[in-house]
This record gives C-alpha cells, sequence and structure tokens, in this order.
C-alpha cells in the first residue's frame, strides 16, 4: 500500500520565511481621551481566517475599521503586503468588507448590489457579468439576482452582502459581526459555507466576532481582545487547552478556576495548596512560578471525572457534594460544593439513557483529574 | 383607548371638521354663483371660470408664480440638500452648532423682516427687482425647510452603506451621487414639495422683492381682493383647492400602495 502523504499542516506563523500579509505595527488609535486600540502589534498571513474576538468595546471593530480604511491609526503603522495603507483611501484598498447590517443598497437589485464594484473597477464591461454570475452560484443566490433587499430573507441578505464583498477578489475581506443577524441554526450551517467559500477562493478572511462559538468554529487562528490589548493569539486548540490568562480561560468556554499557592516540584511539575484541610493539588504546567507565588489553577468541566467511589489511579481527587445537575440532552454538568466552599463545575457526557443515571442531588461524589488535565496561570 | 361611538365624540368631530372646512365649502360653492354679487345666490353657472380663462392678468401671474416656485425650489432643495448633508455628515467641526442654529433661525423670522431684508439689499446691490430676487428671496426662506426635510431623513440612515459604497470603489462624490441621494430621495422630493409650495402661497415676501413686471398671484389676488371680491377670485381659489386637494390624495395614494407592496414583498421573502 501506498504511504500516503501527511497533509500538509497550515500554519505560516510557525514559519519564520514567510511573510505576513498584514502587520500592525505599535499601533495606537485614540478617540479624544479614550484610547481604543493601545500599543498593538500583530501579524497576519495569507489564506487565514483570522478571528478577531472579544466583549464589546474590546477595540476588535476599530482594528477592523482600521484596515477598511475607515479610521486611521493615531500612532504606529499597518502595512498590506509590506505597504504602509495610512495614506490610502478605503476605495482604492484591495481590501473589502462585510458590514455588521449588510448594507445592501435598498434601491438596488440583488445583482445589481453584487455588480456595484466590479462597475467602479478597471473590469471589462463584458465580464463583469460573468463575474456576477460566479458569484451567485458560490453564494446560490441564482434564483433572487432580480430581488430587491427587502425581497428576500435575513439568511440571503447575509449571502448578498459576502457575494457583494468577494466579487472584486480582494486580498483580504473584512467581516463584521457577519452572522450576529442570524438564528442559532441559521449560524451554524452559515459557519461552515463561510469556511468552504473561504477555502476555495483563498481569500484571507478576518472576523469580528463576539461569539467565542463561532471564532472557535471557523478560525485558524483567534486573537482574544480586551480594553484595546490583544490578551491571546493563537489556534483555538491552543487558546482552548492553554490558555496564557484567566481571562482567556473564562472568555472561552466553561472553566473551574482554583486560587491558591504555588510550590515547584521540579521539572514542570508544581503542588498548589488551595484550602486548609485538603491535600495539594498537583499539576504540570508550562508556566514558570515561583515557591509560594500566588497562581490560579484552571480546569475545563469535562476534564473533571466523577465518581461514587475514590479512584486510586488519578493524582487529584477531592470529595463533594452534588448541589446541581443542569442536563442538556447530550451533557449534563454536575455543580458540586467543595468543602471548603468552592463549587466545581464537572461535564460527563450521557452516553447512557437518563433512567440508569448514576447520581442524583445531595449525593457525596469524588471528583479527580489527571495531572495534565488542567493549567496554572499567574494571572 | 375606546373605539366606541359616543355623541361626545361625534360632536368634536363635527366641529373640528366644520371650523376646518366651511369656510372653504362657502367659497366653492359661490364659484358657481351666477351672481355677480358674491353673497346673493341667484342659481348655478360655471360662467366666472370662462371670465378667468379670459383675464389675462390672472394668467400672467399665474405664470410668474409657476416659474419662480419651480425655480426656487428646486435651487433651495439643492442648497437645502448640501446644508442637511454637511450638519449630519460633516461630524463636530468648529463652530457647528453656530451653522445649525443659523440654518433653522430663518424658520422663526417673522416674513415682514425677511421680507424687509432682502428688499434692503437688493436696493443697496442695486439689483432691479422681478422674477429674478423674487427667486432668491423664496430660495432663501425655503431652503431651511428643506434641510430640515433631509437633515432628519440623513440622521436615519444606515451610516455603513456610504462606507459600503466607498468600499466598493466609489470616490466620496459618486457615493452621495449613487446611494445616498437614491436612498434619501423620497425626503428631497417631500422638500422640493415643501419648498414648492410654501412659494406659491407666499404673499409677504413676493410683495417686498416683485417688481411691476413681476406680479405673482397671490399678490394679484390681494390686491384684487381690496377693491372688492369677485367670483373669479372665488372660480380661481376652486381651481387651487382642487389641483391641491388632487395632489394630496395622489400622493398619499403612491405611499399607502407602495407601502402595501413592500409588506407584501417582505411577507413572501420570509415564506421561502
Amino acid at each position: 500500500m501506498a504511504q500516503v502523504a501527511p497533509r500538509p499542516v497550515f500554519e505560516p506563523w510557525n514559519e519564520p520565511a514567510a511573510k505576513p500579509l498584514i502587520q500592525f505595527q505599535n499601533v495606537t488609535k485614540r478617540f479624544g481621551e479614550f484610547t481604543a486600540i493601545d500599543n498593538l502589534s500583530l501579524d497576519i498571513y495569507e489564506r487565514e481566517f483570522f478571528a478577531l474576538l472579544g466583549p464589546s468595546g474590546c477595540g476588535k471593530t476599530t482594528m477592523m475599521r482600521m484596515l477598511g480604511g475607515f479610521e486611521t491609526p493615531t500612532e504606529g503603522k499597518i502595512l498590506l503586503g509590506g505597504q504602509d495603507i495610512a495614506p490610502v483611501p478605503p476605495n482604492k484598498r484591495p481590501v473589502n468588507m462585510m458590514f455588521q447590517s449588510y448594507a445592501l443598497f435598498p434601491h438596488l437589485t440583488v445583482y445589481d448590489n453584487i455588480a456595484f464594484g466590479l462597475k467602479r473597477s478597471d473590469m471589462p464591461k463584458s465580464e463583469i457579468a460573468g463575474r456576477v454570475e460566479e458569484m451567485l452560484k458560490l453564494t446560490r443566490l441564482g434564483k433572487f439576482a432580480g430581488r430587491k433587499p427587502h425581497q428576500i430573507s435575513g439568511g440571503q441578505r447575509q449571502r448578498v452582502a459576502l457575494a457583494r464583498a468577494l466579487a472584486k477578489a480582494p486580498k483580504l475581506l473584512l467581516l463584521d459581526e457577519p452572522l450576529g443577524a442570524l438564528d442559532k441554526k441559521l449560524r451554524t450551517e452559515t459557519q461552515f459555507e463561510l469556511m468552504d467559500i473561504q477555502e476555495r477562493t483563498g481569500t484571507t478572511f478576518v472576523i469580528v466576532t463576539h461569539d467565542q462559538e463561532e471564532a472557535m468554529t471557523v478560525a485558524s487562528r483567534i486573537a482574544v481582545m480586551n480594553d484595546g490589548l490583544l490578551v491571546q493569539v493563537d489556534t483555538p486548540g491552543r487558546i482552548y487547552e492553554t490558555p496564557n490568562s484567566t481571562y482567556v480561560a473564562d472568555f472561552i468556554g466553561d472553566v473551574n478556576i482554583i486560587e491558591g499557592t504555588a510550590q515547584p516540584a521540579g521539572e514542570g511539575a508544581y503542588t498548589v495548596a488551595w484550602a486548609e484541610g485538603q491535600p495539594a493539588l498537583s499539576v504540570q504546567s508550562a508556566t514558570e512560578l515561583g515557591a509560594g507565588d500566588r497562581c490560579f489553577f484552571a480546569i475545563r468541566p469535562e476534564k473533571v471525572a466523577i465518581s461514587a467511589e475514590k479512584p486510586a489511579d488519578r493524582p487529584n481527587a477531592v470529595q463533594g457534594k452534588i448541589l446541581d445537575i443542569a442536563y442538556l440532552g447530550n451533557i449534563s454538568t454536575y455543580h458540586v460544593e467543595l468543602p471548603g466552599g468552592v463549587i466545581i463545575k464537572a461535564q460527563t457526557a450521557n452516553d447512557r439513557r437518563i433512567s440508569r443515571r448514576s447520581f442524583t442531588w445531595e449525593d457525596s461524589v469524588w471528583l479527580s483529574w489527571t495531572a495534565t488535565a488542567g493549567v496554572l496561570l499567574a494571572n | 383607548m375606546s373605539r366606541k361611538f359616543t355623541w361626545f365624540n361625534a360632536t368634536a368631530l363635527t366641529l373640528g371638521f366644520a371650523f376646518l372646512y366651511i369656510p372653504m365649502i362657502v367659497l366653492v360653492v359661490y364659484s358657481f354663483n351666477e351672481s355677480k354679487l358674491v353673497t346673493v345666490w341667484a342659481g348655478f353657472s360655471t360662467k366666472w371660470y370662462g371670465e378667468l380663462f379670459r383675464n389675462q392678468a390672472f394668467l400672467d401671474a399665474a405664470w410668474v408664480t409657476l416659474k419662480v416656485a419651480v425655480m426656487s425650489s428646486t435651487l433651495a432643495t439643492v442648497l437645502g440638500t448640501m446644508a442637511a448633508y454637511v450638519l449630519v455628515r460633516a461630524g463636530r467641526f468648529h463652530g457647528r452648532t453656530l451653522f445649525s442654529g443659523m440654518i433653522y433661525a430663518p424658520l422663526v423670522m417673522p416674513e415682514v423682516i425677511t421680507g424687509l431684508s432682502l428688499l434692503l439689499l437688493f436696493i443697496s446691490l442695486n439689483i432691479p427687482r422681478g422674477v429674478f430676487t423674487i427667486v432668491l428671496a423664496h430660495t432663501t426662506f425655503s431652503m431651511c425647510y428643506v434641510s430640515v426635510v433631509v437633515s432628519s431623513r440623513l440622521a436615519s440612515f444606515d451610516r455603513s452603506l456610504e462606507e459600503a459604497a466607498l468600499d466598493l470603489g466609489c470616490t466620496p462624490f459618486d457615493a452621495f451621487r449613487s446611494v445616498t441621494l437614491p436612498v434619501i430621495a423620497p425626503a428631497v422630493i417631500s422638500g422640493w414639495l415643501l419648498a414648492f409650495t410654501l412659494s406659491l402661497d407666499d404673499l409677504v415676501i413676493a410683495s417686498f422683492t416683485s417688481g411691476p413686471s413681476s406680479t405673482t398671484l397671490p399678490i394679484k389676488i390681494f390686491s384684487a381682493v381690496r377693491l372688492g371680491v369677485s367670483p373669479e377670485i372665488n372660480a380661481l381659489s376652486t381651481i387651487m383647492i382642487a389641483i391641491v386637494t388632487v395632489g394630496v390624495i395622489t400622493a398619499s395614494l403612491m405611499s399607502k400602495r407602495a407601502l402595501v407592496k413592500r409588506q407584501r414583498d417582505e411577507q413572501r421573502a420570509f415564506q421561502q
């Protein structure tokens, strides 16, 4: 049997030779007294699907509007393909944007909306119709070409906005909360559609979102932002499994955070004292901590096992009482109160029918996890 | 809110409408009076309408009025839209509050003062008074009405539409022409209509700024009435009422139809 060639991994940010498409170099943006972006540097590579994630007011939209040309940095430089784009007006940038409100032109048909940018480019008239047809096909809008924006549904409008922004084949496509106006089911479908279109067109996408699930689904890398700063920039997997701060750990997904005092035990191992009369936790961690340093132990609920008896083979086991059970169908989340009053969430997959569930309210149970299941964070 | 019929409601309604419409009904009825005496009914006749169309002075005045109204409302719409655009869009430039206050000031200025100041200006600049000066005067006071109407539409206008146009390669002027203007067109048109109507029925400012060769219809009617009300004036007024009524009904029917069509389209879009 022939050896299957390993699929090339798309990780340009790990290749020193790769040239970034976009470079933010010490960019600061102030609006009067308010600093929206604070001395921020970031590289985004070609063909990436890059997500800017953060709560509202964190500066993610300002970053995007600076790329689009609607805001200029107060200090620092933004390079696109090595060129400073500060003096380039929006209509001269090889960048297109999909607006949160879609911003479809209400007086034009779907067809004319998509053709709008092409008519203002140097594309010969004879080729415009072909390009619009191609876009209509890509976004499955062929039937609606003659309709006005108010004559189509929300999901269709979203696709018109996407087709219009992609029509000019921009080097970079900016998406401002593109799925915010869709209901949950349509949103999930559209996320996969977006990824598919991004792969097929090979365009670099930068998406702004406050929905962490959306960022996790679509992005090759995520930048978690807070108060105009980048807190962490990494792949969705690494953001989830090795967050660099309690802010990131808490913002992405569900997490238990236990505060304690670290004690190095050699070779990246630590013991964490966290409550009187409780055995110290033993943790493997990449975070460098000194003896007696205050630290936070973060562990995801699905990595905490729940059992009736004390498991013999797990280095960390604590006993507690079930306070609450959230039954979500596919999984159940148990809220377990430990003797010191700390509440730990533990998740189990419901691979059995509900009638055979093992635990109920007020049960005394053991929670356990391995030494590598969680991470230690300094802040 | 109660929608039941009560005697109180019926009385209020009758009184209100009587107050509004009895004068006009009297005017319309007497325009079909046979007698030359306005207050004595002498049988039905349309002869005053015939008389009216043979009265060259009235026809000339009507033509002047129409010319002035079309020119001044067009000019006012262009200037008023530009002013509104600057006020809503240009952000916080130095003296913005002063500028926006100044643009609305003529709305509350007594017409006599506007008229007088314009007259003094024209005299000091030695501009002969005629159609041209009335057009200028009407443009001056009606452009603030246009700018009020247009700026309220611009304020609710989704700014990202313009940004999308810029993003897709428009210059700022092209974005205004091909996106902003078509979207705010209804407000611009109603601004034009408002300016047109204001110009049609203005008496005070026109009498300050008109010359011997440029009598407008309101001036003509006013001076004719001072010599005694003739049935011809009634006929003329009836025609004007008819034109306005037809205009208003057409406009509201059209907007009603557009609304119904839009709702139907939206419903159909969501049923798919």
